[in-house]
């Protein structure tokens, strides 16, 4: 094994004797691009929703539930899908997020929710981590569409003018303070902030 | 010949029950009107929730509170209550919404708990969000101080 290894290491380290300089870079070059283009199709493949529903456990338990929500049917008809809201947009966030969701497919795997009555036992948890996460980043995710800087308070029924002016526009709340279980049903809400 | 006679009069009275019942068919306010049974009526628009916040007049004093704003997905489970995250005793001085009034801290028996009773927790048994529907019927309600207010009728 060593032995390879190092018969490895010594070709690496040894100038090309057979191929062209040109041949070498213009080699690179496009097995760069195949190699980049591959890699990010089979990263978008993994942001859709389609990817997302494929697992029974998303489709039947998360899914389901989005269907009944504003933001799945409205009177415009533009919708979110889960990548949407649950994947951020720029790039190295996205890589971070999707690594982070390589522990999911261990969960898929292994079946941690694998039934509702599992899903159900766990969705405090899994609400608590989005939660955390969409206020850690100062729900970057809802701010891809609803940007704070474009409301247009005239136009909100007066609670909802009332607390945009104040506690998010200072800063002091994030959309997800309030706007908690608007895409999926609610776990036990005991212990919650802001809640009885 | 009485058994005919009595045959007669029931199919007479029979038969003018029927016209009387097609008569009024047209002027009786039903959802479908005088909509032919083969026939589909055109549904109606969905009427819109009103969403003022302002406080609605009461048509009796216990009438539980109409809600003046809109109530879509608030889930009211074993999970959560959303109305209680502004209009509960500990939440109000935040959201500034009337709070739940103190008959729901009571159980059956008239003692206060701490929390609202079991009993009272589903709010929406009771109140209810109103919407811009126009009244199938005429409605001639009269409000009791109205009512006494009237002139006596000679």
């Amino acid at each position: 094994m060593i032995r390879i290894i190092k018969i490895v290491w010594q070709t690496l380290r040894r100038p090309s004797a057979y191929y062209s300089l040109g041949f070498l870079v213009m080699g690179g070059f496009i097995a760069g691009i195949l190699f980049w283009g591959g890699f990010n199709t089979a990263l978008e493949a993994t942001n859709t929703e389609a990817f997302c529903i494929s697992c029974h456990e998303m489709k039947n338990n998360v899914y389901e539930e989005l269907k009944t929500t504003i933001h799945f049917t409205n009177r415009s008809g533009v919708r979110a899908t889960c990548p949407d809201c649950h994947v951020p947009h720029k790039w190295t966030d996205k890589i971070a997020r999707k690594m982070q969701a390589s522990k999911e497919v261990w969960g898929k795997i292994f079946g941690s929710i694998n039934t509702r009555e599992k899903f159900i036992e766990n969705r405090k948890r899994l609400a608590l981590h989005e939660w955390q996460r969409l206020k850690a980043n100062d729900s970057l995710e809802c701010r891809n569409c609803h940007n704070f800087d474009y409301m247009d308070f005239t136009e909100q029924s007066n609670r909802a003018a009332q607390q945009h002016s104040t506690s998010l526009a200072s800063g002091e709340k994030t959309c997800i303070d309030c706007h908690k279980g608007i895409a999926h049903q609610l776990p036990d809400m005991q212990g919650i902030e802001g809640w009885h | 010949m009485k058994n005919k006679f009595i045959g007669f009069t029931l199919l007479s009275v029979l038969l003018a029950t029927i016209t009387n019942l097609q008569a009024e068919g047209d002027s009786l306010a039903t959802l479908r009107n005088a909509t032919a049974i083969a026939d589909q009526k055109p549904t109606p628009s969905i009427a819109k929730t009103q969403n003022s916040d302002v406080k609605q007049v009461r048509s009796y004093p216990m009438q539980p509170p109409l809600i003046p704003h809109t109530v879509r997905n608030y889930e009211i489970n074993l999970n959560s209550n959303k109305c209680m995250s502004c209009h509960s005793r500990q939440r109000i001085r935040e959201s500034q919404a009337p709070m739940v009034s103190v008959t729901h801290f009571m159980d059956r028996e008239g003692n206060f708990l701490a929390e609202i009773s079991p009993r009272r927790y589903f709010c929406n048994q009771c109140h209810v969000t109103q919407s811009d529907a126009k009244p199938l019927v005429e409605n001639t309600f009269v409000d009791m101080h109205t009512l006494i207010n009237m002139p006596p009728e000679q």
